[in-house]
């Protein structure tokens, strides 16, 4: 029997009124790797902050490294000394600077380096390598490497960091952007480490990839371990399974939208991990697209609109007569002529300017069609927003305030009403109600129901399957860019997407 | 918004214009006899006209968050411009004033060429077009004053007087409130607005960013090169060197314009403000006999203190209720 390199017990988390983690109990052994597997949201960021020392624990919390008792909260920075380490799906590395430098990066950060003997240094760094199987040259710079050495690289400053062998290195999705080939070298890596008597954690949503390297598995699902597994006595059913949850809830039934004449046809899009993508859509129509980290869903959206650069693709609108359109050479002021409209998922930075006052945000597509150009008046626009407000339900309904005063719900339905006012033909949707509260949520689903109810084809990318269940007629599931499922009908439900994503029939 | 947030609201607005009435009634009281007296008062409203062309020229790009420092270069070229062309190669001024707009404008697309195509810091280019700008002014005037600009342009601009103070000031006002008028009651002005402050809003609301900015340089250095017309008409000659001089008290008005009248936002009405806030806290200084090099310490410290307090301002705005 191994030594137990990390043991949780009785972990706990709130977040508001929300409970991230309740009462987990997570052991790994020295020499082991482990998957940690669980959906968005069931607790697995919120497990590896409090080891990195960002969150707090409630109390009652114990933590033991190497049979040591730590003392809870780690404090921030802290989880080095312990022999804690993480890699993160963005490396921490600099690619302008040598692989030798991105090495001591944290030592040349936090500790006072006098004189640094490079040569030295070099050579450390070489033999490191060489005792991992690596032929990386120290000198070069980082950004020269693939991106799996970068990775590799990544992981041996890791476990350097935290002395070498007796270690608990946590990989936290380090895979989603890498080939298959690639992952294979990762493995190697990972087994040496826990041969050498490390313990690994693997945190990863490709359930084929956990199977494949891991020793044990442990799942959590709302906050609790769902239970832990001997990966060699369990198949990938039995794991989807727990990630997913047995209890199946009967779909809604719900109406499909009659088949006419497709409004919007999509046809050989590629860009960005987006492969040779192709969809229609049905005036009224709401399509949910979704996948796992890396799968590409996300950035559909962007494409359509032009506001990231597509490989090449046809997009077909017909109304009457059919526009064709070629999404190589696509910008958001031709989409938006074209009737097209985004509602971006990242609020503060693409949504709305904070400082700016709701009316500005909101009426600023809207400026040349419902105003006179050149000469603005301000109670007018005021008097527009106002109107808008109350049909978004808007709270509180002060076109004058700054977007930044609104609670995220609110703010989300003024980019809504901002977009939706332009009575558009598509609507194109990314995390509709992220950082958005419960009651909010309802407004927002409302306010898509509506527009689609109006004519409009929708589009809504979103990680969150109980959303897309709850306002899609049909849901899309791509995996490395292609589109691996389509679910619809009485079938759709919570279950049977997240089910998909993860590569199983429903 | 309680009755509290008003009136600190209303102190904030109007701070800049109190403090500039409370300081012409204290150096007026200090010294009756020279500060107060209409014609001190009409000669700073009119010389100054330049510094707020030139601060006006500043305010359109720093709205867009580009920075302009060439534009002093430009004023200092487009008066080089008309003094050599007009007093020395004898071109009449409408046809020199002429080749300094187009010069301006040109000026104002290279800068914009760079900064949007290349996607080089604004500070940068401009800093160096700047530069180049000055060698050129001191190639064509050999380093030299050169005067023998026409009258006819320094008494459309300097000698004529409304009111007893010069006609440039009008010209100036008459720029604020074209400025004014994009900035607040133009789909233009509200897109320019969100240009600066929420670049990736605007180019999602269908906004084509580059050419805005593009647009903003252009104004700048077309404003720069009217400042030197001005500049060329008050002086009735031109010097290669002191147009240099309007760069600092120039942003330094800009920024302190930021803090009134629209708090949170450069404005034209602010700036102009400004600028004659600064100019009488030196005259008044000089008034009072400290020395001149008092002046570099003031706009300096000025430049820096405004700045401060911009940022005070929009970090507060970005919270407020």
């Amino acid at each position: 029997m191994s030594e137990t390199a990390l043991d949780i017990r009785n972990l706990s988390r709130n977040f508001g009124g929300q409970r991230a983690l309740r009462g987990v109990d997570f052991a790994v052994l020295a020499g082991e790797v482990h998957g940690l597997l669980g959906q968005n949201g069931s607790g697995k960021s919120t497990l590896i902050k409090v080891l990195a020392g960002f969150h707090e624990p409630e109390p009652g919390a114990r933590l033991l490294v190497f049979g040591q008792e730590v003392k809870l909260p780690v404090p921030p920075g802290g989880f080095r000394r312990l022999g804690l380490s993480f890699v993160h799906q963005h490396l921490g590395l600099i690619p302008t600077l040598t692989v030798l430098e991105n090495l001591l990066l944290t030592r040349l950060a936090t500790t006072q380096m006098w004189r640094i003997d490079w040569a030295a240094a070099a050579a450390a760094a070489r033999a490191t390598f060489a005792r991992y199987g690596l032929a990386i040259e120290p000198t070069m710079l980082l950004g020269r490497l693939s991106s799996v050495e970068r990775a590799l690289v990544a992981i041996v400053r890791a476990v350097e960091e935290a002395g070498g062998t007796r270690a608990v290195l946590v990989l936290d999705e380090p895979t989603p952007f890498l080939p298959r080939r690639d992952v294979e070298r990762l493995f190697v890596l990972m087994r040496q480490l826990a041969a050498a008597g490390a313990a690994v954690v693997f945190v990863s949503h490709d359930i084929d990839e956990v199977m494949e390297i891991t020793d044990r598995v442990t799942v959590l699902r709302d906050g609790q371990v769902a239970g832990t597994l001997v990966t060699a006595q369990s198949d990938r059913d039995t794991v989807v399974r727990l990630i997913v949850g047995r209890t199946l809830t009967a779909a809604a039934a719900r109406k499909s939208v009659p088949a006419t004449a497709p409004a919007v046809r999509v046809q050989d899009l590629s860009g960005g991990q987006v492969e040779r993508l192709s969809l229609d859509l049905q005036p009224g129509e709401v399509v949910g697209l979704t996948g796992l980290l890396g799968s590409g869903y996300e950035q559909v959206p962007y494409l359509l609109y032009g506001a990231l650069p597509a490989r090449h693709g046809r997009l077909v609108l017909s109304a009457g007569t059919a526009t064709v359109i070629d999404l190589g050479h696509w910008t958001p002021a031709a989409a938006l002529r074209a009737g097209l409209v985004l509602i971006p998922g990242d609020r503060p930075v693409a949504g709305g300017v904070g400082a700016l006052p709701i009316v500005d945000n909101m009426m600023l597509p809207a400026l040349a069609t419902r105003f006179r150009p050149w000469l603005l008046r301000r109670p007018a626009m005021l008097r527009a927003a106002r109107a808008l407000g109350e049909t978004f339900g808007v709270v509180p309904n002060r076109p004058e305030f700054a977007f930044a005063a609104l609670s995220g719900g609110n703010q989300q339905k003024v980019v809504l009403a901002k977009w939706l006012q332009l009575q558009p033909r598509l609507v194109l949707l990314d995390e509709p109600t992220q950082g958005v509260d419960v009651g909010a949520r309802q407004l927002v689903f409302r306010a898509i129901r509506d527009a689609a109810a109006r004519g409009a084809a929708v589009l809504c990318a979103s990680s969150d399957a109980e959303q897309l269940a709850e306002i899609c007629h049909r849901v899309l599931v791509l995996a490395r860019g292609r589109i691996a499922a389509e679910i619809a009908g009485p079938a759709l439900g919570k279950q049977a997407i997240v089910s998909a994503c993860y590569g199983m029939a429903a | 918004m309680t009755a509290g947030g008003g009136v600190l609201d209303l102190a904030e607005r109007y701070g800049l214009t109190v403090a500039l009435l409370v300081m012409l009634v204290a150096f007026s009281l200090l010294r009756p006899e020279t500060f107060f007296t209409w014609s001190n008062v009409s000669t700073i409203l009119g010389s100054q006209a330049v510094l707020v062309v030139v601060t006006l020229g500043l305010i359109v790009p720093l709205t867009a968050n580009d920075f302009d420092v060439s534009i002093a270069y430009v004023l200092t070229l487009s008066s080089m411009l008309i003094a050599v062309l007009n007093g020395q190669e004898g071109w009449p001024v409408w046809a020199a004033a002429l080749a300094a707009v187009a010069m301006g404008l040109a000026v104002g697309a290279i800068n914009a060429f760079f900064i949007t195509v290349f996607r080089i810091h604004s500070l940068i280019v401009t800093l160096g077009t700047g530069t180049f700008l000055h060698g050129v002014t001191l190639w064509i005037s050999g380093s030299m004053t050169i005067s023998g600009i026409s009258d006819s342009l320094m008494s459309i601009v300097i000698v004529h007087r409304l009111l007893g103070i010069p006609l440039e000031f009008f010209y100036a006002l008459l720029l604020c409130c074209l400025v004014w008028y994009v900035f607040d009651y133009t789909a233009l002005g509200r897109r320019l607005l969100f240009v600066g402050r929420g670049r990736e809003v605007a180019r999602l609301s269908g906004i084509d960013t580059d050419r805005v900015r593009g647009a903003c340089l252009i104004v700048a250095s077309l404003l720069g090169a009217l400042a030197g017309i001005l500049y060329a008409g008050t002086q009735g000659a031109a010097d290669p060197v002191s147009g240099a001089s309007y760069l600092l008290p120039a942003f330094a008005a800009a920024f302190l314009g930021s803090t009134s009248i629209r708090p949170g936002r450069f404005n034209p009405w602010g700036a102009t403000l400004a600028v004659y806030f600064l100019v009488v806290g030196i005259t008044g200084l000089e008034f009072m006999g400290v020395s001149s090099f008092v002046q570099d310490m003031f706009y300096g410290g000025a430049l820096v203190l405004a700045v401060t307090l911009s940022q005070l301002v929009r970090g507060r705005e970005e919270q407020q209720i």
